[in-house]
C-alpha cells in the first residue's frame, strides 16, 4: 500500500532539491555587486520604513473590494461553466440569478462613482 | 399547497419572503440612485414608505407560506410555524424601525437610500438564520444580518462613537463568527451532518451520544450564540455598540438581532441537539444566570438613559436564556410570545428615548425626562407603559411573558433559575421606574427644553407599541396559544426525513 505513495515521495524530493538548487546555485554564480536601492527588502516598491499610521485615500480600497468581488465571480462562473452541460437548466438559473444580483450591485457601484478614479 | 423541498424550483415558493424582501431591497437602491440628480443630494423621501411597502408585501408572502405543506424529505429550510411566527417578528421591527427613524434621520442628515437598504438586507438575514434547517444556510443567514448591522452602527461618519462602536461591534462578531464555524465543523464532524434534524437522528439512534466532539461543539456554537444575544460573559460589545450606534439603529439591534439570534439558538438547541440536553443544559442555566444578575445589577447605577436601555436589553436575554434552558415546547412558545411583547416596548422605549434626545442625541441624561409626563401626556404615558412592561408589571405583555417563562422552567425543574428571574426583575423595577418617577414626580429644571412634537410616524408606532403592549398583558390568550402551537411544529421531525449516510 505504501509503493502507491512513492511517486509523491519523489515529487517532493524533485521540488525540494529544485527549489534549494536554485537558491544555492544563483548565490555561488550569479555576479554580486550591490548598490543601496538594491540592498532594500522591495526593490522598486515602497519605502519599508517610516510612520505606520499613514493615510492612504479610501479609493484603493474601494478598488481592493471591487477586485475581490469580481475576482469571486470569475472562480464561480469559471467552475460552473466547466460542469454546465451537466447542471442543466437548474445550474443555468442558478447562475443566472447570481449574475443578475451581481449586476445590480455593479450598477449601483457605477452610479456612486466607484469606478472612477477622480 | 404541498411542497417538495428536494426539488430546487419549491425553494423558490417557501422563501417567498425572504425572495420578496431581497427583490425588493435590490429595486429600491437602483431606484435610489437613479433618482438621485447629483451623487451628495439626500435621497428622496419616499424611501421610507417604499421601504415599508416591501415589508407589508413580505407580511404577505410570510402568511401567504402558511398554507405550504411539507411532503419531502428535510430540506435546507424549515417550513413551520416557528419560522413563520419569527419571521412575523423581524418583518415587526423593521416596520417600527421605519416607523420610528423618519424625523431622526431628516434630523441628522442620514437621508441615504442605503440606510434602508441594509434594514432589508439585514431583515432578510434574520429571516434566513431563524429558519435554516442547516447549519451551513444557518450561517449565511448569520453574515446576512451581521455586515449591515455593522455598517448601520456607523453610518453617521460623523459621529466618533458611532465609528467606535461599529468597529468594536464588528471585530468581536467577525470573532463570535470563527467560533461558531468551529461549532459547525466539529458538529458535522461527530454527527456526518450540517443538518439540524440528520444531526439529531445520528446522536438518537446511532447512539453517537455524548461524544467529545458533539459536546464541545454545542459548547462552541453556545459561544456564537451567545455573542450574537449579548449573554454575559459575550456582551463587552453591546454598551458601545448600542450607545454609538443611530437611536433606531440601535433599537432594530435590540429587538431584531436579539429575537432572531434567540430563535437559532432555540432551533439548533432543541431539534438538533435535544438528546444532549444533560451536557448543554448547564451551559444555559449559567449564562441565564450570570447575564440577569450582572446585567441588572449594572444597569442599576446608569445615568444614561440609551446606555440603561442597552443593559436592560441584556438583562432581557438572561430572561429569554431562561426559556432556552426549559428546552421544551413551552420554552420555545414562552420565547415567541416574548419576542414580540420585547420587540413592541423595546422599540417604544427607544423611540421616546429619541424623541427626547432631540438633535443629535443630546439629552440623554435623566434629568431630561424631568417633569416630561405633564408636559407631554402622551408621551408620559406611553414611556411609562413600556418602562413597566420591560420591569413585568401585571397587566402588561412583559408580565405574561415572564410568568409564562417561569412556568417552562419550574415544570422542567428549574426552580433556582425561576428564583434568580424574580429576583433579578425585582432589582430591575428600581432602574425602570427611576425614568418613570423623574418623568412624573421631578420638577423640570431650567436646562430641560421641551422635545419638539411628534412626526406622525412616531405617533402611529408608539401608540400601536402601548396598546399591543397592555392588549397582550390583558388578553394573552389568543398569542398564547399561536405560539404554542407554532413552537410545537418546530420539533416535529418531518415525515420524509430520511438519513443520509456519508
Amino acid at each position: 500500500m505504501l509503493e502507491s505513495y512513492v511517486p509523491i515521495l519523489i515529487l517532493l524530493g524533485v521540488t525540494l532539491a529544485n527549489a534549494v538548487g536554485m537558491v544555492v546555485l544563483s548565490h555561488l554564480v550569479s555576479p554580486f555587486r550591490p548598490t543601496p536601492a538594491k540592498l532594500e527588502p522591495y526593490e522598486s516598491g515602497m519605502t519599508p520604513l517610516g510612520d505606520t499610521r499613514e493615510r492612504f485615500s479610501v479609493k484603493f480600497y474601494m478598488v481592493a473590494i471591487l477586485f475581490i468581488v469580481f475576482d469571486l465571480e470569475t472562480i464561480f462562473l469559471l467552475s460552473w461553466g466547466v460542469v454546465m452541460r451537466s447542471l442543466g437548466w437548474q445550474g443555468f438559473i442558478a447562475a443566472l440569478i447570481f449574475i443578475v444580483v451581481l449586476t445590480v450591485g455593479m450598477i449601483y457601484e457605477w452610479k456612486k462613482g466607484a469606478l472612477e478614479w477622480e | 399547497m404541498p411542497v417538495d423541498l428536494s426539488s430546487p424550483a419549491d425553494y423558490a415558493l417557501v422563501m417567498l419572503p425572504e425572495i420578496v424582501l431581497s427583490a425588493w431591497a435590490m429595486f429600491i437602491l437602483l431606484l435610489d440612485v437613479f433618482q438621485k440628480g447629483s451623487r451628495s443630494e439626500p435621497s428622496s423621501s419616499s424611501m421610507p414608505w417604499l421601504t415599508l411597502g416591501g415589508v407589508v408585501l413580505a407580511v404577505i408572502a410570510n402568511a401567504w407560506i402558511a398554507g405550504l405543506q411539507e411532503t419531502g424529505p428535510a430540506g435546507m429550510i424549515a417550513v413551520d410555524g416557528f419560522r413563520i411566527f419569527v419571521n412575523f417578528v423581524f418583518l415587526l421591527a423593521a416596520g417600527m424601525f421605519v416607523l420610528i427613524s423618519t424625523r431622526y434621520i431628516d434630523e441628522e442628515n442620514l437621508r441615504l437610500g442605503e440606510l434602508y437598504v441594509l434594514i432589508l438586507f439585514a431583515t432578510v438575514g434574520m429571516m434566513v438564520f431563524a429558519g435554516a434547517r442547516d447549519l451551513m444556510v444557518m450561517f449565511i443567514g448569520l453574515e446576512l444580518m451581521s455586515l449591515p448591522i455593522y455598517v448601520l452602527t456607523g453610518i453617521n461618519r460623523r459621529d466618533r462613537r458611532g465609528a467606535e462602536g461599529a468597529l468594536k461591534y464588528f471585530l468581536l462578531g467577525a470573532f463570535s463568527s470563527a467560533f461558531f464555524l468551529f461549532g459547525i465543523a466539529l458538529a458535522y464532524g461527530g454527527a456526518g451532518s450540517t443538518n439540524l434534524q440528520e444531526i439529531a437522528l445520528a446522536i438518537g439512534v446511532d447512539g453517537i451520544g455524548a461524544s467529545t466532539l458533539l459536546v464541545v461543539a454545542t459548547a462552541l456554537l453556545a459561544v456564537g450564540f451567545g455573542f450574537k444575544v449579548a449573554a454575559v460573559p459575550f456582551h463587552m460589545w453591546t454598551p458601545d455598540a448600542y450607545e454609538g450606534a443611530p437611536a433606531p439603529v440601535t433599537a432594530f439591534m435590540a429587538a431584531g438581532i436579539k429575537a432572531a439570534a434567540f430563535a437559532g439558538f432555540i432551533r439548533v438547541f432543541f431539534t438538533a441537539f435535544p438528546d444532549l440536553y444533560g451536557t448543554w443544559d448547564a451551559i444555559a442555566i449559567w449564562l441565564a444566570i450570570i447575564t440577569m444578575a450582572s446585567a441588572n445589577l449594572i444597569a442599576l447605577v446608569q445615568g444614561n438613559v440609551k446606555r440603561m436601555l442597552a443593559y436592560s436589553s441584556i438583562a432581557h436575554a438572561g430572561y429569554l436564556l431562561v426559556a432556552l434552558a426549559a428546552a421544551s415546547v413551552l420554552g420555545a412558545a414562552s420565547f415567541l410570545f416574548y419576542s414580540v411583547t420585547y420587540t413592541l416596548m423595546t422599540m417604544g422605549a427607544f423611540g421616546v428615548m429619541m424623541v427626547v434626545a432631540q438633535r443629535g442625541e443630546e439629552r440623554l441624561d435623566l434629568d431630561a425626562y424631568s417633569g416630561l409626563a405633564w408636559r407631554r401626556p402622551l408621551l408620559g404615558v406611553v414611556m411609562t407603559i413600556f418602562l413597566l412592561s420591560l420591569a413585568g408589571f401585571p397587566f402588561t405583555g412583559g408580565f405574561i411573558g415572564k410568568v409564562f417563562i417561569l412556568r417552562a422552567a419550574v415544570e422542567r425543574g428549574l426552580v433556582l433559575l425561576a428564583v434568580v428571574l424574580v429576583m433579578a426583575s425585582l432589582i430591575s423595577y428600581f432602574y425602570y421606574l427611576r425614568v418613570a418617577w423623574y418623568m412624573w414626580f421631578r420638577e423640570p429644571d431650567e436646562r430641560t427644553s421641551d422635545p419638539p412634537a411628534l412626526a406622525p410616524g412616531m405617533m402611529v408606532a408608539l401608540v400601536f407599541a402601548a396598546v399591543g403592549v397592555v392588549l397582550l398583558g390583558v388578553l394573552p390568550g389568543a398569542l398564547l396559544e399561536l405560539a404554542e402551537r407554532s413552537a410545537a411544529g418546530m420539533l416535529q421531525i418531518p415525515a420524509g426525513l430520511t438519513r443520509f449516510v456519508p
